[in-house]
């Protein structure tokens, strides 16, 4: 479908995410390497998932297409756990990390907040997620044919666009409400985000049905979003004086970039 | 988490473990692309082709030809895509039956065409079809202004009626030959499930597209492509060449031993046995070939058995030479380079050396048993050579008492076929005879075209039989073809001065039936895995043979006619694999004129091993290559200047097409064309 669908479905999945790079992360170099490292701990569990999958394909090794889907199921399941157990990996990496560059830098304060950290962690493991999602399907997006001759739906690289530019905020939120709940001990916050992670990935079984993947996939990220927003320190109050561009704090802080 | 459903794939792994550029191109056929695109893999291109002035065939761009498939299965249909049709351009399937001159003139006019598929007609057109020319490898024979000017440019006798001319046509768009009925009926099916007009009205996108990859790097003729590839091999680090020429090598034998690597004696007379072992079609690579050539070689092969099994054969007065030329579709490259190198002393016989020139042209489908004697009308005026052909005719009727052939000559004032006999005729007058199943045009109504198969020489099994049996069973068409064999071996016993009883002399049946077999069904069968070379796995196959000249060298028909030339006119010695490989280790004057091949022989039925030997032959190998290229002559008029062009990339796909990008990418990629 050429170049008109591959700059578009680019930008539908990655335009927001770039935003917030651009705006947030692009001028904070710690930020930036935290960004990086939790874009490769996201890899790492995606590897090591595969390989779990692939073995297990081997050992399985039938053609059966019900059977092939069942391992899938087991792939994809072993691949949410494995990713939030990565995450808490993380967590608890970027604790140790703090106190060390505390004890290393000159200043007393620490150089970067949990709540930025989670919100970088996160965003991290959304951009990778997102690029190994769409990568493939934008390079073939690029060639002349569309998806459908063996009965796909032609809406196939939209959708899946779409998908992606709801994962990758999903994660934000995730890694928000997760390092939160580390910190503050409360456990059941952390399995909520692993629910709703299962919750999604299974949403994608239903595809190609895709009123009843996306949708529900983007009532979830609503729901994690606004219940992410609480948790970083959000109120409806703040949320009115920052519209209206009265939050003395973030006019503040915006005026010494770092 | 995957995003998407695709297939499971080793390629996810791939992906992860490399780098997405390095995956990316080791991973063909990954998931997302297997959704989109249903490549074709049954076919075959048409490829372009040129000579001195000329360039022929087909060409596609760059980035491959896309459009809209529409199925042209009567001539009506054809309306919708030269003019009614909203999406152009079109990419049309056509039935074999409508592949005509007159559609395909049509098509080559219309801007609204991006490329042709062909099905291949099963059965055959009955009406015949043949691209090749109505005067086949006209101007390169021996007729001309200066020799029998009303011979020339076939005045007197159109040789291929039924010719339409359409593999020498230059079209700017890509064919392809459909070979596989499945993968038609899937591309009918797409076009039946999106292209359609539903009840008049205009078809929806997506519409199912098809994209044929087939851009060729040569342009104009030979002498140009040959200018631009010698540029780059003299100045470039890196050389881009962009055509070769059509080249491989002639196989020859003699019934008596003679050094290949001096000349013979002056006085020594040696008689000619000719034929050819190429054929073409429109398509690159597919030449099955079988009345215009294979049936041929295949008697020459089963006559130079039956006479090596005569045992006075050693003490004959005259030698007899069995040549098979490659090339000879192509204005005789095998037989013109033969000539060349006889007159330029580089070949161990010369033109004086030759008595006759026997040639076997199409043979298979004698109506009514009778074979026709070719002579050629401008040399007999020579008081000389007249007795000569004379005398030649005579042992040929002579051998024909009592088998069941008719010879018969044709007109004292026809001239010649197109043979390679006509190329020896341009250098010296000899005498000779071209046989053949045709008195005035060819019997063959498929000569040089895909149809050309064993069903057009008639070949019939019975239903249910094993590839074993089926290399074992006789049919009738081996039966006739033996009994020319028998003929033609009788009378070059005559003509050798031979003076026994010459009725022993037969040509066997079943090794015909076994070679018409391997040359035209299966190579890769039970005979042949035991009379070739240990190492050559690759040169038999399970599909149908080609005999098509290429580029490359030594093709697998000339290996195999190599080989079976070898076992049946060869004799088996006792060395061992060390004393056959390298014989000039063991010095002993007979073994210069012999040729050792190590063969792995056949199967012992209990076990999986083979039982190999030693084969002494006299079957030698040589160049035949147009001396236009030896000579650097590439506009040349006198010699073949035959090249093929080299390209980078070919292949078909389906797939459906969205919206109008179609028509803005093949702007964009037909920007000198159609915009």
């Amino acid at each position: 479908m050429t170049t008109a669908v591959f700059i578009g479905c680019s930008f539908i999945a990655f335009g927001p995410v770039l935003a917030l790079c651009v705006c947030t992360i692009a001028a904070e170099p710690l930020s930036l390497v935290f960004l990086i490292t939790g874009g490769f701990f996201w890899l790492v569990s995606l590897l090591l998932s595969s390989l779990v999958w692939f073995i297990a394909v081997q050992i399985g090794g039938s053609n059966n297409a019900s059977v092939k889907k069942n391992f899938l199921i087991f792939g994809v399941v072993f691949s949410v756990l494995l990713q939030e157990v990565f995450r808490f990996a993380y967590y608890k990496l970027l604790k140790k990390a703090n106190k060390g560059l505390m004890t290393v830098s000159q200043e007393e304060t620490i150089p970067i907040s949990v709540r930025q950290l989670s919100y970088v962690s996160g965003l991290g493991f959304g951009i990778m997620s997102g690029i190994f999602s769409l990568v493939n399907i934008l390079t073939d997006s690029l060639g002349l044919g569309s998806a459908g001759i063996y009965g796909d739906s032609p809406q196939y690289f939209l959708s899946s666009a779409f998908m992606t530019l709801a994962i990758v905020p999903l994660h934000v939120f995730w890694g928000i409400v997760f390092f939160d709940a580390c910190e503050k001990k409360k456990w059941w916050a952390p399995a909520l985000v692993i629910l709703s992670h299962l919750l999604v990935s299974g949403l994608t079984f239903l595809n190609p049905q895709y009123d009843g993947s996306l949708v529900p996939s983007y009532i979830i990220m609503m729901l994690m979003g606004t219940w992410a927003f609480f948790t970083a320190g959000g109120s409806l109050r703040n949320l009115k004086l920052c519209l209206m561009c009265r939050d003395k704090d973030f006019l503040l802080a915006n005026q010494h970039p770092r | 988490k995957l995003t998407v459903r695709g297939e499971p794939s080793g390629c996810d792994l791939l992906f992860i473990l490399n780098f997405v550029p390095f995956s990316s191109g080791f991973c063909w056929g990954n998931s997302v692309e297997r959704k989109i695109y249903i490549p074709l893999n049954k076919t075959a291109p048409c490829v372009r082709l040129l000579n001195a002035t000329h360039q022929i065939g087909c060409q596609s761009s760059m980035n491959g030809d896309t459009g809209v498939i529409h199925v042209v299965e009567k001539a009506q249909d054809l309306k919708w895509v030269l003019t009614d049709g909203p999406h152009p351009p079109y990419m049309v399937l056509l039935e074999g039956e409508l592949f005509t001159r007159e559609l395909m003139l049509q098509l080559k006019g219309s801007s609204r065409i991006s490329g042709l598929a062909v099905a291949i007609s099963k059965p055959s057109p009955a009406q015949g079809f043949s691209p090749g020319l109505k005067c086949p490898n006209d101007g390169f024979g021996v007729y001309s202004n200066d020799y029998g000017p009303q011979y020339a440019h076939c005045n007197w006798t159109v040789w291929n009626p039924l010719g339409n001319g359409l593999a020498y046509e230059d079209f700017s768009f890509p064919i392809f030959l459909l070979e596989d009925a499945n993968e038609t009926q899937v591309i009918k099916q797409c076009y039946q499930d999106h292209n359609l007009p539903q009840n008049g009205s205009v078809p929806e996108y997506p519409l199912c597209a098809m994209q044929l990859f087939a851009h060729m790097h040569a342009v104009t003729n030979t002498v140009t492509c040959m200018r631009r590839s010698s540029l780059q091999t003299a100045f470039s680090l890196n050389p881009e060449e962009v055509c070769d020429a059509l080249s491989d090598y002639n196989v020859w034998s003699t019934l008596k031993p003679i050094n290949a690597s001096s000349k013979i004696n002056p006085v020594d007379e040696v008689i000619i046995v000719a034929t050819r072992i190429d054929s073409h079609s429109f398509f690159w690579n597919v030449a099955p070939g079988a009345e215009s050539a294979v049936a041929s070689f295949v008697t020459h092969l089963a006559a130079a058995e039956a006479l090596h099994k005569v045992p006075d054969v050693q003490m004959l007065p005259r030698n007899i030479m069995f040549t098979f030329f490659q090339g000879e579709t192509f204005d005789y490259i095998g037989s013109s380079r033969m000539v060349y190198d006889m007159k330029m002393d580089k070949f161990p016989i010369r033109l004086d050396n030759i008595h006759s020139f026997l040639e076997l042209s199409q043979v298979a489908l004698r109506n009514s048993s009778v074979l026709w004697v070719h002579t050629d009308p401008v040399s007999r005026r020579n008081e000389s050579i007249q007795p000569q052909v004379e005398t030649l005719v005579e042992a040929l009727i002579n051998s024909s008492v009592g088998a069941n052939v008719t010879l018969q000559e044709v007109g004292q004032s026809q001239p010649l076929p197109p043979s390679s006999f006509q190329r020896f005729l341009r250098a010296k007058s000899i005498p000779g005879v071209v046989l053949a199943d045709h008195r005035t045009s060819f019997q063959n109504r498929y000569y040089q075209s895909m149809y050309d198969t064993a069903e057009n020489i008639l070949m019939k099994y019975p239903e249910g039989l094993s590839p074993e049996e089926t290399l074992d069973y006789v049919t009738d068409t081996a039966k006739s073809l033996a009994e020319v064999a028998t003929v033609v071996a009788r009378a070059l016993y005559q003509l050798a001065g031979g003076t026994g009883n010459t009725s022993a002399i037969q040509a066997d049946p079943r090794m015909v039936s076994r070679m018409l077999y391997g040359f035209l069904i299966k190579t890769n069968n039970s005979w042949f895995q035991s009379i070739i070379k240990q190492d050559l796995k690759g040169l038999l196959g399970d599909e149908l043979p080609q005999h098509y000249i290429a580029v490359t060298s030594l093709v697998n028909t000339t290996q195999l006619v190599q080989y079976v030339l070898a076992n049946l006119t060869g004799t088996v010695v006792n060395f061992t694999k060390e004393e056959c490989l390298n014989p000039e280790k063991t010095p002993n004057p007979e073994k210069e004129m012999y040729v050792y091949t190590w063969v792995q022989g056949s199967r012992d039925p209990n076990s999986t091993s083979r039982v190999p030997f030693c084969v002494q032959s006299t079957v030698h190998l040589t160049k035949a290559a147009s001396p236009a290229f030896e000579l650097k002559q590439w506009g040349s008029t006198e010699y073949s200047t035959w090249t093929e062009s080299r390209w980078k990339d070919i292949r078909a796909r389906i797939f459906l097409i969205a919206s109008k990008e179609l028509e803005v990418s093949w702007c964009v990629s037909n920007n000198r064309r159609r915009c």
